[in-house]
């Protein structure tokens, strides 16, 4: 009888529906009583990281707030690909306004929330990384110095995708965009720019910040949930890969998000009243080439000149690695 | 329709003096019109406020350019600003000082002037005395009670009361009182 | 209740007394005084059940207005000047949203040079976002207009500018009469959207419209104040039906019957123009002058129906369209197509520049003589014109024209007018 080698991979609880977990702890996505929030039909890009972080997020602040959700969203891919005139893929009461004022909107819809009498009703603002970390960058300050009672999301895609994928100051340094041609004597986006907004965030002191990546989106909907019991500013940074834009593969979509984490590029943390309370640490570290290669943006960095610049990327990840702690033990808060 | 233009210098309440003075008429059942002209806000620089009083609404919105009444708060703008420009010659003079109009070296213009038109108050010396502050706005209102007879004193201590907190206005009506009493006084000794 | 307080003043209390429920703002002169006002009676609990915010710009507190009205608040804001420009994006954002908020504009000229007296410069610059506009003659009737405007706005879905001229109305001590809680709660309703962020029904609202209905939804933002000049006059009636006293309305025409030169023009200098009017009257001329309060939606047809029958028509701007002429000239002239008669057009007042009666009556009786240029810019100093000209002629490098214009001018203080 020939022997059939047959792969056995154990994934873990969270996989097989959740059925292992008490209800309360398995992911929002796999109850059928989901809102869907963000349901299907809308027009995101196969593979969008975007659509996926904010079907998950969207849908875990419905879940704490038993359906008291007002979304305000900026200008940008989700904003346009969620809404294709004259269909709307939100099921939730929505509003786009402008490009940078998403923060502002918000913190006015949670005025009126408190002056109506309903406090219940949660506000929820989100935005991409130029929506926030750019254009909208004032509004979004302002709303965490007054403290409003708003979760800001933003979705980091590292670029102004929507346009046609020119650099925000998100965009990572090398990394080859419409604006940041990789041509000339330093090859796509400057090293030594660049705006980190998490941080910034923590600056402001607000209740909960938190770095979240759609490579754990279990860790993502935790995330969430915990801001939406937290009253006041509070900030989400999600790290969505855009395949279009980074020049991977739509398949490779999450794959790409875990790689950055893994490789400490982006650290994944939670802070309250701008001190670092808790981190991810990093399971398997990998050197920064294996996430680097998997993106056409960084391809440019693969020839005979880019192999210093591939170490300054490696430095980078390393800092984080240092400053985060990210290969010490697990230490969370509480 | 009467109308006051008061010079002064940021600082010194010539603002919120024309404010005074309007309220002072609309307490009589009159209709008053104040309003400022300055260049950006700063301490020390030169200010002018306006104030209109009429028995019908005022309907005029140019800075008044043909006063009945000058109110000069400081009389070291005398020789830099042209402060009587458009006066009418049967116009009332105010000056805030201690110095008599020919001291100050008023004489040759105000000759064609009577003399119960003129006043020199020492407006900040009073201010000082009741209030603590060199604001010489108020007492210059008493002054100008006594001497134009446009408003009733009684009308003034009202604007006082409604401009200040309690304690603060109990100290400028004095100062305001005791400007008006020290003008009555001289324009009764002038007519003796 | 009869006052005597500050413009700004009577507009805070007016404001406060529609019950206003969002209440976000950023300081910018003049219109400062209205909101510190305002604020002070919402920390004190005099404004109760209303939220006020300080916002971190222009921008930022129209974007706030946004949210709050689009999740079913009252909601208000002012600003003037710099501030306008600063929110221009969000300006056009609540008017296509059909957003029902009112905002004071305390008009002040805009830079650069920078200025901070009256013109109408802010508020025209935004005359074509779908905001009604309206236009104050008097602080009372400044007061009175944003009763009016936060039942205008709510009525049609449409936000209000109410429009009043920065330190001349709003830093200006009047009488005014400041209605009673009652009578205002007897005239302005509470807010019933026609829109709403509603977690019970939820919609989305601003989404991307393409070639295939944009020019639909611009139609019927313009029908919207086709609307606006019926409501407009209905508004006012019913205002002076509760409140004794006609304010706002289309036009105000004054003396206006037999003259053959009419004046046109917006805001409190209309004042001014009334007393020459009166003058020249009394000297036998016949002439009149037009006041109007609505500028957008522009009362066309009323504006047409007044000046018909005069010889000449001066509409006086307190704006310029820079390498045409007049603004307000264009909708007069648009009023008036087809008809033939004499119009000039005056650009008065320019970054706070006073308006004096003397110049008027000279400018109405050049007009009269037919010796008046179609555009004119009153007291213009053809000097100083001359010198500056010259001087750029004379070198390259000849420096910023505003500081040297100012050295020639000499120390501003040291005049009265």
């Amino acid at each position: 009888m020939e022997l059939q080698t047959v792969k056995f991979y154990q994934t873990g609880t969270f996989t097989v529906g959740n059925r292992l977990l008490a209800e309360d702890e398995r992911s929002v996505q796999a109850n059928m009583d989901r809102t869907n929030s963000l349901n299907s039909g809308h027009r995101a890009c196969q593979g969008c990281g975007e659509a996926l972080g904010a079907r998950y997020a969207i849908d875990a602040a419905m879940r704490a707030t038993n359906g008291e959700l007002i979304a305000v969203n900026a200008t940008g891919c989700l904003e346009v690909f969620s809404t294709p005139y004259p269909e709307t893929s939100w099921k939730i009461p929505w509003i786009h306004s402008l490009f940078g004022n998403a923060a502002a909107v918000a913190s006015g819809v949670a005025a009126a929330m408190r002056v109506k009498g309903t406090p219940g009703v949660r506000v929820v603002a989100q935005g991409g990384d130029g929506g926030t970390t750019d254009i909208g960058f004032g509004c979004l300050s302002g709303m965490f110095e007054r403290n409003d009672d708003v979760l800001y999301i933003c979705y980091d895609n590292e670029a102004y995708m929507n346009t046609g994928v020119q650099r925000s100051s998100a965009t990572p340094p090398a990394a080859r965009t419409a604006t940041t041609p990789a041509v000339g004597r330093e090859p796509g986006n400057v090293f030594g720019t660049g705006k980190n907004v998490p941080l910034i965030a923590m600056a402001h002191s607000i209740p909960y910040v938190a770095t979240a990546s759609v490579a754990n989106l279990r860790d993502l909907e935790r995330k969430v949930a915990k801001a939406m019991e937290i009253a006041g500013a509070r900030y989400v940074h999600i790290h969505v890969p855009c395949p279009l834009g980074w020049g991977s593969l739509p398949a490779d979509t999450i794959k790409v998000a875990r790689l950055a984490v893994e490789s400490g590029l982006f650290p994944l943390f939670e802070a309250e009243y701008g001190e670092i309370t808790g981190r991810t640490p990093i399971r398997r570290k990998v050197p920064v080439t294996d996430y680097l290669r998997l993106q056409k943006r960084f391809a440019h960095l693969f020839n005979v000149a880019g192999e210093g610049r591939v170490a300054q990327i490696q430095a980078i990840a390393d800092r984080n690695i240092a400053k985060f702690g990210l290969l010490e033990e697990a230490r969370t808060h509480g | 329709m009467f109308q006051v233009r008061i010079h002064g210098r940021g600082g010194q309440g010539v603002v919120s003096g024309a404010e005074m003075l309007s309220v002072a008429a609309f307490v009589e059942g009159r209709f008053a019109q104040a309003f400022p002209s300055f260049g950006s806000e700063r301490m020390g620089a030169p200010v002018m406020a306006f104030c209109r009083i009429d028995l019908k609404e005022i309907r005029l919105r140019e800075p008044v350019l043909e006063p009945d009444a000058v109110i000069i708060q400081d009389p070291t703008l005398l020789h830099q600003v042209d402060l009587f420009q458009g006066l009418r010659d049967r116009g009332y003079i105010l000056i805030n000082s201690t110095r008599s109009f020919e001291d100050l070296g008023l004489n040759d213009f105000t000759r064609g002037f009577s003399r119960r038109r003129l006043c020199n108050v020492p407006a900040t010396e009073i201010a000082m005395k009741h209030v603590g502050r060199a604001v010489p706005n108020v007492p210059l209102l008493g002054a100008f009670a006594a001497v134009s007879g446009q408003i009733r004193i009684e009308s003034v201590v009202a604007a006082i009361r409604e401009k200040f907190p309690p304690a603060l206005a109990q100290k400028n009506v004095a100062a305001a009182t005791e400007a008006y009493a020290l003008v009555q006084s001289t324009r009764e000794t002038a007519d003796a | 209740m009869l006052k005597q307080i500050e413009g700004s003043r009577a507009v805070a209390e007016a404001v406060a007394r529609c019950r206003p429920e969002v209440i976000c703002a950023y300081p910018i002169t003049p219109q400062t005084h209205i909101v510190e006002g305002l604020g002070e009676m919402v920390k004190s609990g005099e404004l109760a059940n209303c939220e006020f915010i300080n916002v971190e710009s222009e921008f930022a507190a129209l974007s706030v207005a946004i949210g709050a009205s689009a999740a079913g608040a009252r909601a208000y804001t002012a600003t003037a000047s710099q501030g306008l420009l600063f929110m221009a994006e969000a300006v056009y954002n609540a008017a296509g949203l059909g957003l029902p908020i009112v905002m004071t504009i305390g008009n002040r000229a805009i830079g650069a040079p920078i200025n901070i007296w009256n013109d109408h410069s802010d508020s025209m610059s935004m005359r074509d976002a779908g905001w009604i506009q309206l236009y104050a003659e008097t602080n009372q009737e400044a007061l009175d207009l944003h009763i009016q405007a936060f039942r205008l706005a709510e009525e049609l879905s449409c936000p209000v500018m109410v429009c009043m001229d920065g330190f001349i109305l709003t830093h200006a001590y009047d009488r005014v009469d400041v209605p009673t809680q009652e009578d205002v709660d007897a005239f302005l309703p509470p807010f019933e959207p026609r829109q709403v962020l509603d977690v019970a029904d939820p919609v989305s609202m601003g989404a991307m419209v393409g070639p295939e209905a944009f020019t639909e939804v611009r139609y019927l933002a313009h029908h919207k104040q086709l609307r606006a000049l019926k409501l407009i006059p209905q508004l006012s009636a019913a205002f002076q039906a509760r409140f004794g006293r006609f304010s706002g309305g289309l036009v105000k025409p004054y003396r206006t019957d037999d003259a053959e030169t009419i004046i046109v023009a917006l805001g409190s200098v209309n004042g001014t123009i009334q007393e020459v009017v009166d003058e020249m009257r009394d000297a036998g001329t016949k002439i009149g002058s037009l006041g109007i309060c609505s500028f957008r939606p522009f009362p066309l047809a009323q504006v047409r129906e007044v000046l018909q029958h005069a010889k000449r028509v001066v509409v006086i701007e307190k704006c310029l369209a820079v390498g045409l002429g007049g603004i307000v000239s264009d909708g007069v002239r648009n009023a008036l197509s087809g008809i033939v008669l004499k119009g000039h057009t005056v650009i008065a007042g320019l970054g706070g520049r006073a308006i004096t009666r003397a110049a008027l009556r000279q400018l109405f009786q050049d007009a009269g003589n037919d010796e008046l240029e179609q555009l004119t810019f009153l007291d213009l100093d053809a000097d100083l014109i001359q010198f500056e000209l010259e001087r750029e002629a004379r070198a390259r490098r000849s420096g910023p024209t505003a500081e040297a214009i100012l050295r020639r001018v000499g120390t501003v203080a040291s005049q009265v007018a």
